[in-house]
């Protein structure tokens, strides 16, 4: 089969392209010698399948940061027959360099000037046949965004992979990777400078003056000094809102849909089976399967709505706002950004801080992220504080959480900053604000989801199986009973727990909040013998005071995520030890936190 | 009137002409990739507070860059 490489810089729209070519049948895929994965599709062109693969965005093909390494160790690996080359037609006064290094590799390659709107909107004017002509490469300006010009690529495309398989020995087989690549870019390094800037000379006409007066405008709100922080916080206040407004109806109307399939449906077709079998594939599998899925509506939203504000160019600007701050920290901009987007899912997010060159740097922002409230988290806090508080203190207890998890975070980087020294340039383009599209912003989130239960869903079916059978092992016990192995465990953990206010109930959820918080209230269920919610919580306030719920909360709120963050923390860092403190530290932070506050209230006389 | 020698001391609004660039390999690179190249005319839009970053304009890009970065890139006189 042959393959397409897709390259470009970041903010050229390349994955937007890259779903537009593939649809939404794009997978993750691993590739040999490379430690990260890719996304990858198949796709017909002109009667046969091609395979396309996006490669990470870079700057440079000779660049330093570890996504353009993974580049060049694909290239240098894998024979690609094509490469698709997307840059940003309103930049081609600095982008063309990376479209003359493919050239001059002697990769068959195809250039997509991506953004073709906007560029007239701001004044520049591409000759393209005069630039196909100096390249020799098939040069095709389009809009991935509002998919014009996409049909045209699809063209160029098939006809340069026929010409370049034709080249080969038989047609049809596979081209062979690039040979002494860092070499052979090294030596026609020098010959870029004066090659782009003849091209942009021969085929780009740049506006006399910059005009785009909008992205002025709002630059001059939304990122002056004193309103633009109190700005963008209320953007981002609102936006929860918005999410649990229309996300928790969502959520309760799926978990009551799939109970009542379950109980209908499924039960009746399992009443020939065996009581335990029954009950392990009910209670444990299918009810804890339900939990997760009705989940996955919160978080679709959460990225649809974090997809809106990175596409409009807004989460840039943060980068910029926060910096001075993060600085101190021995952060930056960017892991700002990225911890914001943990509020979504930790994985993704610690997955970003690729784009970090500096070990340091990347370690301590790696060390912070767990720290902020994921989805997974914030579904328990939401239900326990529907449980003990009237709406209003509810409300004030899960916004105090969500300041915990911030402090949390900073306490973290400064009592840790030293350990991981930092001296890493920050250089970051500001893009003109945009307004994305409903397809875009789907498509995006439609991909975020699956990466998510990509990553998830392993450890949250060991997860719930696991919770099942220590409930309800040896064979026998009343399920979840003190003599049950999960109420042996709960005993056991009783000398460290008690301080904090956690009965044994709670810190066998606890534990398995360790594999994934998804679970934790599944696991709630279970223990308290309730799938009805309501009953769910009125059975766990009648056994654990308002001080013990909000330390359980503070607690979940601070210790590891789940075993896909412990997962990802390692294979990022590739360090056991790293991984190992990581853990070590968030479960030492949790417990002085829940100490704290537990015996705070018991002195202040609330219990 | 004082001529700004490097990045790091326009003034917001202010223009100059990148003359080079004092920064090790991997700087430089990203540099120039976002076009901050010796001869390219760049003008500071504004300079975030408590010694945030700079917010500069080069070619059709606009980008933010720490002081401590702009202190690497030379003005022409």
């Amino acid at each position: 089969m042959n393959t397409i490489a897709v390259l470009g810089m970041p903010n050229t729209g390349k994955s937007t392209l890259f779903n537009r070519l593939t649809g939404s049948h794009a997978q993750i895929g691993n590739w040999p010698g490379l430690t990260v994965e890719l996304m990858q599709a198949d796709l017909q062109l002109g009667g046969q399948t091609v395979r396309l693969v996006d490669l990470p965005g870079l700057y440079d093909l000779r660049g330093h940061s570890d996504d353009e390494a993974v580049v060049r160790r694909f290239l240098e690996r894998t024979p690609v027959d094509l490469v698709l080359v997307v840059l940003n037609a309103s930049q081609l006064d600095r982008q063309l360099r990376l479209a003359l290094q493919v050239q001059r590799l002697g990769l068959p390659a195809v250039l997509a000037l991506n953004m073709a709107d906007e560029a007239r909107r701001f004044g520049v004017v591409i000759d393209e046949t005069a630039l196909a002509a100096e390249l020799g490469l098939p040069v095709v300006l389009l809009s991935a965004k509002y998919g014009r010009g996409v049909p045209a690529l699809q063209q160029a495309l098939r006809r340069q992979l026929q010409a370049a398989t034709a080249t080969h020995p038989e047609a049809g087989e596979a081209a062979a990777a690039v040979q002494d690549l860092e070499e052979r870019l090294a030596a026609i390094d020098p010959e870029l400078e004066p090659a782009q800037a003849a091209l942009v000379q021969a085929a780009v006409r740049l506006p006399p003056q910059w005009r785009d007066r909008m992205t002025r405008r709002l630059d001059r709100l939304l990122l002056h000094p004193l309103l633009g922080l109190p700005l963008f916080f209320g953007a981002m206040a609102l936006m929860f809102q918005l999410i649990y407004a229309v996300g928790v109806p969502i959520q309760e109307g799926l978990a009551g849909l799939l109970d009542a399939i379950g109980q209908h449906l499924l039960r009746p077709l399992l009443a020939p089976l065996p009581a335990f079998l029954q009950g392990f594939l009910l209670e444990g599998l299918w009810q804890g399967l339900g939990t997760v899925a009705a989940f996955l509506p919160v978080i679709a939203l959460f990225f649809l709505a974090m997809g809106v504000v990175e596409d409009s160019g807004y989460l840039s600007r943060a980068a910029y706002l926060m910096d001075a701050f993060m600085e101190r920290l021995g952060l930056d901009g960017r892991s700002f950004v990225l911890s914001l987007m943990g509020f979504g899912c930790n994985v993704p997010a610690i997955l970003g801080t690729r784009v970090m060159r500096d070990r340091g740097l990347r370690l301590l922002s790696i060390l912070i992220i767990p720290f902020s409230l994921c989805s997974a988290r914030l579904n328990v806090f939401l239900f326990m504080a529907a449980a003990f508080f009237p709406p209003r203190q509810g409300a004030l207890v899960i916004t105090g959480l969500y300041l915990m998890s911030f402090v949390a975070a900073m306490l973290t980087a400064l009592l840790f900053r030293g350990r991981f020294p930092s001296q890493e340039p920050l250089v970051l383009e500001l893009p003109p604000y945009r307004l994305p599209t409903g397809r875009q912003v789907l498509s995006r989130a439609w991909s975020e989801v699956k990466h998510f239960w990509f990553w998830s869903r392993r450890f949250i079916i060991f997860g719930v199986v696991a919770v099942w059978l220590l409930n309800n092992l040896p064979v026998g016990v009343p399920p979840a009973s003190d003599l049950s192995l999960s109420g042996r465990l709960g005993a056991l953990l009783e000398p460290v727990l008690h301080p904090i206010g956690i009965n044994p109930h709670l810190a066998v959820a606890l534990l398995f909040g360790f594999i994934a918080k998804e679970i934790v209230l599944g696991g709630l269920a279970v223990i308290y013998g309730q799938a009805d919610p309501v009953a769910l919580g009125l059975a766990i306030a009648s056994d654990v005071s308002a001080p013990q719920a909000i330390s359980f909360m503070l607690f979940t709120l601070l210790y590891t995520p789940c075993l896909s963050t412990v997962a990802v923390i390692r294979s990022e860092s590739k360090r056991l030890g790293f991984t190992a403190f990581s853990v070590g530290w968030s479960l030492l932070l949790a417990w002085l936190a829940s100490f704290v506050f537990l015996q705070g209230s018991r002195l202040l006389g609330w219990s | 009137m004082r001529i700004a020698r490097q990045l790091a001391d326009l003034a917001p609004g202010a223009t100059g002409v990148v003359d080079s660039l004092a920064a090790d390999a991997s700087l430089r690179r990203r540099l120039e990739a976002m076009g901050l190249r010796p001869g390219q005319p760049v003008q500071v839009l504004r300079r975030g507070w408590w010694s945030g970053p700079l917010h500069v304009r080069v070619g059709m890009t606009e980008l933010m860059l720490r002081r401590r970065d702009a202190r690497c890139v030379a003005l022409a006189a």
